[in-house]
């Protein structure tokens, strides 16, 4: 008998006592709870994105999408940084205006190069604006998972407002599990000690999301 | 309305004073107070601390000793728990292991005419100005059984900012445990003996001359380690507190 | 079981010890009344909690109901999307499986991300008996393995250490087992974490195999959750070549949808957040993004045997928040090595005793590591009834009965060490259930209330060691109603028998 035989027999024994003719659906499940808390207008979830991005930490900016270029240059410049990594995808008009060097990302790019690159810029799949969360989905503007870890700067940028969803249910809806995904809330942090926050571990330590209107 | 007292075993031996002040104060709401001398303990005891089927017993008493009655005021959170959430659970299990319906039957009695004695005065008697004196700096300590698996909710505190003269003291961490939990305090003596250090410090600190809760378990260990500690805060159960009026020399 | 728990102390003697060493005690005071009133106002701002928990519980309890259909298609979904399904009975057999496949790789290191169940069957002790280094990453575990230490908290690790014995533990042991500690590292948090950063890079940066285990599986899709903090878990998820997730059986929900519920009850009642800083979903492997070979350890290892006992299969609900160690006035005293397992606090009093059996002495004193005040199961994000499965366990140490081990049907006898309390609970059961005994014994108490000695000896010292005992009253209440009431309603009639 394999572990598996086994481990499966057990759990059929230990539940003698369900009717099990039936099937899961024997167990109700009661969604009472909200799909979405509070009924506000587009505007008012942007603004709550940005007012939960900022309680942790992260660096907001809100541009017009003629003036990312110029915001993505200043952003960089006032950084320091002299490399940025973007992913495949990435407009390739959102970096006119940078006076770095900008590193395609590709497969074959090991960790240890990456960790020589300061900044990383991407787009994102959608944004939370209740958690204050931007989820990646490795999507093409977004690329490999280790480009947005890696280096100690990330710049985000959301499509406001249709990347914008107000609640966890709703990022859900729109996302698929198929693809590898990173839920992002603010930079990494941790409260192992005394059980209180502080910024900055082993992800970026710098997150700033810039929401761009069209 | 027939209304009984399950006084409990601890106020019947160690605190009758609290039984007398329940009869005081329901007699001065105009309620006839009956006690039926087959009543003993509600079998909390045994129950938590794993003797299920010694319990068993005393569930079919607590049941058959009060089956005349309509309600039964309990002044004691965690006995009031006991009956309402921990005999469903006998009969569940009783019938479980095929022994029948019997205690199932005596928890469907006993549990919707049983109140802890806060819950009959607000909500069956509907007051909360029982038209009570007690000129004293008083904190209060919501046990847990009352706090959590009752839901007293802010009866008890209602009750008393309604006294004449009463001073009702805020008490740091109140909704924390006093570390008695029956055997626990026994089992477990060290961490007992640090919580309740630090529920005495806070109720010391209030500057109050008394303690007070719907629980004179919970009290006996507050009382106990208070005493212990020199301290003259009297620990007093809600219903002497409520019993009292003008007229009496406190 | 991990070898570190073997021969520890009952609760009650541990317990003793934590509570007279004030450093402890002072740093999970302050640890855990800083996350409590956070924990309250991250719920509280959810309208909707009552609800959530509500059916993140039936979640749970139908995920449990059917688990076999549910681990079933979990293998399925996980096999389609490109991942290799091992299964384990037991600790050992998890821990062999782990070291075969790190072996596979020709790889002796492995960096891993905060990980109970790996905890739980000592899968780092295991594979450096193969020759495997295993480097914890978590902030929390490394603080604990650099200090040759034991976890104390299931989300905090290290919540028995303030910041400046962390100073000192990563100034003397971070040299032995990597880059050494800064000069000069002072003992403030964001230093300690700069500290930890640097020392750990250099394994993400050359780490090729990867273990952790999950929050989360997803029966309908495969996929796979890591719910963290620092990135560390991003690191070992996505750098390495081979990622191996061990997974207890009990973390499987249904769908995809059921994220949704769970994502939202964890992080707030966890580290208190709207949400958590990372949260990974993987779903066997993606070509050119993160590991080429995946691996999931489907692990037992008592969670059957626990499933098998209708009261305490609830325990199997939980998502390892923590919010009942941080609200629980025992653990905050009594430390959680006390515990003697990777599980502390009321959680760990429940699920322990149930994964291992009550047979060590240890084990049955941990369903009575708790007053019974409730607090935990009244922020439990899946309401996991702690105290009713805590004295359901306590049934089960003193009058023995039919349980479930190592999935056979067995019957076990009463634990040693109670026969005078089973005594005395009987003997006070016969007295309660005959009036007239009662009533002479309260008249002997009475008549001899004089002679009552202020300290009590024998098992008695428990109680007067601190508190005095409260005096007997010359007239219980039962004599006084009938000294002046006569009968049942006052009116001269006897009462029922």
């Amino acid at each position: 008998m394999s572990s598996r035989d086994v481990v499966l027999a057990r759990v059929r024994r230990a539940l003698a006592d369900v009717p099990r003719a039936a099937g899961p659906e024997e167990a109700p499940v009661p969604r009472d709870y909200l799909r979405a808390h509070g009924d506000e207008s587009a505007a008012d979830t942007v603004r709550l994105l940005a007012e939960n991005l900022a309680d942790y930490r992260a660096v907001v900016h809100d541009i017009h999408a003629a003036g990312l270029p110029a915001l993505l240059a200043h952003l960089l410049g006032e950084r320091g940084s002299r490399s940025v990594v973007v992913p495949a995808g990435l407009p390739a008009e959102w970096l006119a205006k940078c006076d770095v060097e900008v590193v395609p990302d590709a497969p074959e790019r090991t960790p240890g190069e990456l960790d020589a690159i300061d900044s990383v810029v991407t787009g994102c799949a959608v944004a939370i604006a209740e958690t204050g969360t931007i989820v990646l989905d490795a999507g093409p503007d977004q690329g490999r998972r280790r480009i947005t870890l890696v280096p100690d700067h990330h710049i985000c940028v959301v499509r406001v407002p249709e990347q914008v969803v107000a609640s966890v249910p709703q990022a859900l809806e729109r996302l698929s599990p198929r693809r590898p995904l990173t839920w992002i809330s603010g930079p990494s942090a941790t409260s192992d000690i005394e059980l209180d926050r502080v910024e900055g571990v082993h992800g970026p330590r710098t997150l700033e999301v810039v929401l761009m209107t069209p | 309305m027939r209304v009984a007292l399950f006084v409990t075993c601890i106020n019947d031996t160690l605190y009758p004073r609290t039984g007398r002040a329940v009869v005081t104060l329901l007699e001065r709401l105009g309620v006839e107070v009956g006690f039926p001398a087959a009543q003993s303990c509600c079998g909390q005891p045994q129950f938590n601390t794993g003797y299920r089927h010694a319990t068993e017993p005393l569930a079919l008493r607590y049941a058959r000793a009060f089956r005349d009655y309509e309600y039964v005021v309990v002044p004691s959170g965690s006995c009031a728990a006991m009956v309402r959430d921990n005999y469903p659970r006998l009969g569940e299990k009783a019938a479980a292991e095929g022994r029948g319906g019997a205690l199932a039957e005596a928890a469907a009695e006993a549990v919707p005419k049983t109140y802890e004695l806060t819950e009959f005065l607000v909500d069956v008697l509907r007051v909360t100005d029982v038209g009570a004196y007690y000129p004293h700096a008083v904190t209060y300590h919501p046990t847990c059984h009352g706090l959590r698996m009752l839901g007293l909710g802010d009866r008890p505190r209602a009750l008393l900012s309604h006294v004449k003269g009463l001073e009702l003291r805020e008490l740091e961490g109140a909704q924390e445990c006093c570390g008695f939990g029956g055997t626990f305090a026994v089992k477990n003596p060290a961490v007992s003996a640090a919580m309740g250090a630090d529920k005495t410090r806070h109720i010391r600190e209030t500057g109050a001359a008394a303690v007070c809760t719907v629980d004179n378990s919970c009290l006996m260990h507050i009382g106990g380690m208070l005493s212990r500690q020199g301290s003259t805060v009297r620990p007093v159960h809600i219903a002497e507190i409520l019993a009292g009026t003008e007229g009496d020399v406190l | 079981m991990s070898v570190t728990d073997l021969g520890m102390p009952a609760f009650p003697a541990a317990a003793a010890r934590a509570t007279r060493d004030t450093r402890l005690r002072a740093n999970l005071r302050h640890a855990t009344h800083t996350i409590r009133d956070k924990r309250a106002r991250a719920v509280g701002e959810l309208a909707d909690w009552a609800e959530l928990r509500a059916a993140g519980r039936a979640i749970k309890d139908r995920t449990l109901r059917h688990l076999d259909h549910y681990l079933e298609r979990l293998e399925e979904a996980v096999t389609a999307a490109g991942g290799r399904v091992h299964w384990a009975a037991d600790a050992a057999e998890a821990n062999r499986i782990v070291t075969r496949l790190v072996r596979a790789t020709g790889e002796r290191e492995v960096v891993k991300v905060k990980s109970m169940a790996t905890q739980e069957i000592g899968l780092n002790e295991a594979l450096a008996e193969a020759g495997i280094s295993a480097y914890e990453t978590d902030l929390a575990e490394l603080i604990v393995q650099l200090g040759k230490d034991r976890p104390s908290h299931i989300l905090v690790p290290a919540i028995h250490r303030n910041r400046s014995e962390i100073r000192d533990i990563f100034r003397s042991e971070m040299g032995d087992w990597g880059r050494p500690a800064p000069e000069g590292l002072t003992d403030r948090p964001g230093d300690l974490a700069e500290a930890a950063r640097l020392h750990l890079r250099e394994k993400f940066l050359r780490a090729k195999v990867g273990i952790s285990g999950a929050n989360f599986m997803v029966a309908e899709t495969g996929t796979l959750v890591v719910v963290e903090s620092e990135g560390n878990g991003r690191m070992c998820l996505t750098l390495p070549e081979t990622l191996i997730s061990v997974v207890g059986i009990e973390k499987v929900v249904p769908t995809w949808q059921d994220l949704e519920v769970f994502l939202q009850l964890l992080p707030r009642s966890s580290t208190a957040e709207r949400m958590n800083p990372y949260t990974s979903m993987w779903t066997g492997t993606t070509d050119g993004d993160g590991p080429r070979t995946f691996h999931l350890v489907l692990l037992d290892n008592g969670r059957t045997d626990t499933l098998a006992d209708t009261v305490g299969r609830q325990a199997l609900r939980c998502i390892r928040c923590s919010a009942c160690l941080n609200v629980c006035p025992v653990y905050e005293r009594a430390g959680g090595h006390a515990y003697g397992s990777a599980y502390p606090g009321p959680i760990g009093a429940i699920l322990t005793p149930q994964l291992r059996g009550t047979a060590s002495e240890l084990d049955a004193s941990l369903p009575y590591a708790s007053s019974l005040c409730g607090a935990c199961y009244e922020v439990c994000p899946v309401a996991i009834d702690i105290p009713e499965v805590l004295v359901h366990l306590r049934e089960r140490v003193v009058e023995g009965g039919r349980v479930t081990r190592r999935g056979v049907r067995t019957v076990i006898r009463p634990a040693k060490g109670h026969a005078a309390e089973r005594a005395a609970m009987r003997a006070a059961a016969f007295a309660f259930d005959r009036p007239g005994v009662l009533r002479a014994g309260q008249r002997l108490a009475a008549r001899t209330r004089r002679l009552h000695p202020r300290r009590l000896p024998g098992p008695g010292r428990a109680w007067t060691d601190t508190r005095d005992l409260p005096p007997v009253e010359a007239e219980s209440f039962r004599d006084w109603w009938q000294r002046t009431r006569g009968g049942e309603r006052g009116s001269g009639q006897e009462g029922a028998k």
